[in-house]
């Protein structure tokens, strides 16, 4: 009986099963084709990678070596200070890159094919913003290795500076979905460079990245200690450099309110795309 | 009657409407795509080609209506929509950093194809499609007729039962126009339905079943090519003479020739006769003009235009910027 009920059913569809987008290991599978054709564009371009990591150095030896001397870290070489707080840095300006990315996809037509076909409706944005992370990885750890060079030392083990690199992913991973929404409003990759930009400064430069807190004015003070890139910088650094972590939770849970209010409203306007 | 449309129609639309801001792009279409048959859908720029396209691809929302692709409601249903269609847009939605093969394989991917059906099926496509030479290109170094081939072969990875062409030849030259008409004639012999959009009377007359000529978001007439033709007269012998005196000879002289009443105007001294089997004609009335000694300026047969149709239908010319666009493609003779 049950199986004659299962047969009508089919019969009456395409010989292709249906496809809903819960199907998990479906939605696995076009997560990863989006993240590999998004991270083939770096091979195929190599100078992409060369030129978005010759920045990121860049800044590591103008900190250290130009604004390092006039910036005052009681307690700790200005190099150790640096490098976590730049980690940070680096992978929010990378993260700001998704924006571009989204918006060529639509200008060029890429995303009505994508979104014309029976494909999962996040795949399109996570292929995305997981290629970015995955670019930022690598950026992290190439910048890790230029400091060494210049004299940067993680202070409590390889462990902790691993977790802490992990962290500083998963942070960018997180701004990425941010990203990835003023794209798809921006629309055309021009106003997505700019717009992706704009946020990101005061953030970045109203924070502990590059300098203690402590010598900001107080009004300042009190956005800079809050907010989530310095709560990130602050718990990177204590586990690179031995200090007590105090703000783990904090930087977890601005991580879990980003992913929760952007994810789904970036799946929202793309779905709404026109 | 409507119910057995929506299931048994390919594509079907019901009084589709669709409005952005003041400008009325659809303004209650209504028309279906039967099984196994090229529709054609037919209108200058701006006419609302694309939005209806769009809508039924499930990319753009109806402000009211209804449309079924394989009896499927696309606002209802679209993800089941999807799987029953494959659509070549406007511009080729290839991706510029892959190869046409790498292409082809997330395409199929996407579509729930397996690892290997994805490859077999992107090499057995990039054969057919004369890009297999290409195929391990990166496509960015494709010429604008490869990339429409690309685009065409990336429609049919999942080997979906209805197809929708978006102007797949605006932009290309002749020749490979003429090419792309080859491969699509290639996939409707394989019993695929057709949704074909396009600007150019003669690509719907050499491919379409049943043509739809729409304009500012209204259907304005429906019917095969020779119904259509009929309509708007169909080829014209056209002639010009040098003076109204060998006008006024030939008019009589070839009074006989042609499939229905010539006109003539004595201002541009003009001679043209509807013709419906157009070479015989022409023969006819040069051996005629020739025996008599007359010999006319020029004397050609014309076909009818994308703006024919408008003129007949609609008493205006398409858009303006529609006849520029014809005349550098070469459709207006």
């Amino acid at each position: 009986m049950r199986h004659e009920a299962i047969d009508t059913t089919l019969a009456g569809h395409q010989e292709r099963p249906y496809s809903p987008s819960w199907r998990i290991d479906w939605l696995v599978s076009d997560i990863l084709v989006m993240t590999k054709r998004n991270l083939l564009r770096y091979v195929r371009l190599p100078q992409l990678l060369v030129f978005s990591t010759i920045q990121p150095v860049m800044f590591v030896l103008l900190f250290a070596f130009v604004f390092g001397g006039a910036i005052s870290t009681p307690g700790v070489d200005y190099i150790n200070f640096l490098i976590p707080g730049i980690l940070i840095q680096s992978v929010v300006f990378g993260s700001s890159m998704t924006s571009v990315g989204l918006a060529e996809d639509l200008n060029k037509g890429m995303i009505d094919r994508f979104r014309s076909l029976p494909m999962a409706r996040v795949a399109v944005i996570a292929g995305r913003t997981l290629a970015d992370t995955t670019r930022n990885t690598f950026v992290i750890f190439l910048m890790i290795g230029v400091g060494m060079l210049i004299g940067f030392r993680y202070q409590d083990g390889i462990l902790k500076a691993l977790a802490a690199v992990a962290l500083v992913v998963l942070f960018g991973f997180a701004l990425s979905w941010i990203s990835a929404l003023i794209g798809l409003v921006t629309r055309t990759p021009e106003t997505a460079n700019v717009a992706g930009f704009i946020w990101v400064f005061p953030l970045v430069f109203a924070s502990s990245v590059f300098v203690p807190v402590e010598t900001m004015p107080s009004w300042l003070q009190t956005f800079a200690e809050v907010q989530p890139i310095s709560v990130t910088a602050d718990t990177v650094r204590s586990l690179m450099l031995g200090w007590p972590v105090e703000n783990l939770w904090y930087m977890l849970a601005w991580m879990a309110g980003i992913l929760v209010v952007f994810v789904p409203l970036s799946i929202w306007k793309y779905r709404r795309l026109t | 009657m409507n119910s057995i449309n929506e299931h048994d129609a390919a594509i079907h639309v019901e009084d589709l409407r669709k409005q952005f801001g003041d400008l009325v792009a659809l303004d209650g279409v209504t028309t279906s795509a039967p099984r196994g048959k090229v529709l054609g859908l037919l209108g200058p720029n701006g006419a609302g080609k694309t939005t209806l396209v769009r809508i039924v691809t499930t990319l753009l929302q109806p402000d009211g209506g209804a449309a079924f692709i394989n009896g499927i409601d696309v606002v209802r249903d679209p993800q089941r929509a999807r799987l029953s269609f494959g659509l070549a847009g406007q511009y080729p939605a290839v991706d510029e950093n892959l190869t046409g093969f790498e292409n082809l394989e997330m395409v199929g991917r996407l579509y729930r194809l397996g690892r290997k059906e994805s490859r077999d099926r992107a090499q057995e496509l990039l054969e057919r499609f004369d890009l297999g030479d290409a195929g391990n290109r990166v496509t960015k170094t494709y010429s604008g007729g490869m990339r429409r081939r690309l685009d065409l072969a990336a429609s049919i990875v999942g080997n979906a039962p209805i197809l929708l062409l978006d102007e797949p030849t605006t932009g290309l030259d002749p020749r490979t126009r003429i090419a792309l008409w080859e491969h699509i004639r290639e996939l409707v012999s394989g019993g695929v339905t057709l949704l074909l959009t396009t600007q150019y009377l003669e690509e719907a007359d050499e491919l379409a079943d049943r043509i739809v000529v729409i304009d500012h978001g209204r259907i304005i007439a429906e019917g095969t090519s020779g119904e259509l033709k009929a309509q708007i007269g169909g080829d014209v012998l056209q002639m010009q003479f040098r003076t109204g005196d060998d006008l006024r000879t030939a008019t009589q002289l070839l009074a006989g020739v042609g499939a229905s009443e010539a006109k003539f105007d004595e201002d541009s001294l003009s001679l043209s006769i509807p013709t419906a089997d157009g070479v015989d004609d022409l023969l006819a009335t040069v051996r005629l003009l020739d025996s008599a000694g007359l010999k006319p300026d020029d004397i050609h047969i014309r076909r009818p235009s994308l703006d024919d149709v408008f003129l007949t239908l609609t008493g205006q010319p398409a858009d303006a910027s529609t006849e520029q666009e014809l005349v550098e493609h070469g459709t207006v003779n």
